[in-house]
């Protein structure tokens, strides 16, 4: 089953644009939350990680702060 | 017994990418370290200067970078951080956060990185509020009071960028007067939502879980702030605290002659990590491949045999 992938970012940030970019590259499907515009989304993130640094990746559970293409990767199950 | 390579390029900006384009085409085995790819190109704005492309924008620009040093398969060690760097005999050994590598020769290109308030609060509250980025984490600090560091071009285009979103920014800048561009600074004092403190330093960044206040001291007296955000944008360093026994200058960058060559034979610099004058993509990239000719040249003549 598809796992469940959601982005929080922000559209200004680079290394937003990379860890999206490298998601489509990869087919995966996920939903992106804008923190900048939508105040439920950033609250939930900060809640999530108890920080405010874009991106951050909700894969099934797994919090992943920052892009970190191996642990994206591995939190994917991609090789 | 450890492989010993013809070349490790540290880094992966502009400068280290086109060096691995060059010793990829000059069929080096070699290796590239680096914590990230793009370096400061892929946390540039707009690129209008850059030949090929009249307009191309940071990331867009790093992306391309990135499929050009992709497309040599070259083996990247990404997310992993140069700690040492020792040379005995012939060899290079480069010691990183995740293993041990050694070279006949080493191509520093390991950039720059923003330089730390070194205040009270500042590792703690690091992505809390605290941050070295107004165009990442801008946007989360709207409608809020935030607070820029610093006086220069990157604290003015901060400030500018904040003051739109922003319920009211403070500057804090240490010197008697800000130092960035006359027609940034006519809008930032033109703004209503805008103070200026010059002459003042910033001691330390306070909160709970968040930051929400900053100590600041002028000649006459200390006072608190209160913030959400404190945007530190007081200049670049230079990465080259690994780079022990190398040559550097006042400002800590690698000292490199015409051919990019260090004081120590084998070892070559290039970019923004080095004492080159003018720090520009164009410049890193060329310089990169400056270095990489250098190296091949230092390998051909002394045709190491391993």
């Amino acid at each position: 089953m598809a796992k469940s992938v959601k982005v929080y970012s922000t559209s200004t940030c680079p290394w937003c644009i990379r860890a999206k970019q490298f998601l489509k590259e990869n087919n995966i499907e996920f939903q992106n939350l804008d923190v900048s515009g939508d105040q439920l989304a950033a609250d939930e993130m900060m809640a999530k990680t108890g920080q405010m640094g874009v991106p951050v990746l909700d894969i099934d559970g797994e919090i992943i702060v920052g892009f970190d293409k191996e642990r994206v990767k591995s939190a994917l199950g991609l090789a | 017994m450890m492989k010993i390579y013809d070349l490790i390029i540290i880094g992966a900006g502009p400068a280290g990418i086109t060096a691995s384009v060059y010793a990829a085409r000059k069929q080096l085995d070699f290796l590239v370290i680096s914590i990230d790819v793009g370096g400061q190109t892929a946390w540039s704005g707009e690129v209008e200067n850059y030949t090929g492309y009249q307009f191309i924008s940071g990331p867009e620009l790093a992306q391309k970078f990135e499929e050009h040093l992709h497309k040599f398969k070259t083996p990247l060690k990404e997310n992993e951080e140069v700690l040492a760097l020792e040379k005995t005999d012939s060899l290079i050994r480069v010691k990183t956060s995740r293993s041990d590598y050694q070279a006949h020769s080493v191509i520093i290109a390991s950039g720059k990185k923003s330089r730390e308030l070194m205040v009270e609060g500042e590792k703690e509250f690091k992505n809390r509020g605290l941050t070295y980025c107004a165009t990442c984490d801008g946007p989360l600090f709207a409608g809020k009071v935030v607070a820029v560091v610093g006086g220069g071009n990157s604290a003015l285009d901060a400030a500018l960028q904040l003051m739109k979103i922003a319920k009211q920014v403070y500057v804090i800048n240490n010197t008697a007067a800000l130092t960035g561009d006359a027609v940034m600074q006519d809008k930032i004092v033109q703004a209503t939502n805008t103070t200026i403190f010059n002459n003042t330093l910033v001691t330390a960044v306070l909160g709970d879980k968040f930051v929400n206040r900053i100590k600041i001291k002028n000649r006459n007296q200390q006072e608190e702030l209160a913030v959400a955000g404190v945007f530190v944008e007081i200049g670049l360093v230079p990465n080259s605290g690994f780079a022990k026994g190398v040559n550097k200058n006042s400002q800590n960058e690698i000292i490199v002659d015409a051919r990019n060559r260090t004081n120590i034979e084998g070892v070559f610099a290039a970019g923004d990590v080095t004492d080159v004058p003018e720090k520009q993509i164009i410049i890193a990239a060329g310089e990169g491949s400056k270095a990489l000719l250098s190296a091949f040249h230092y390998l051909s003549r002394n045709n190491f045999s391993d």
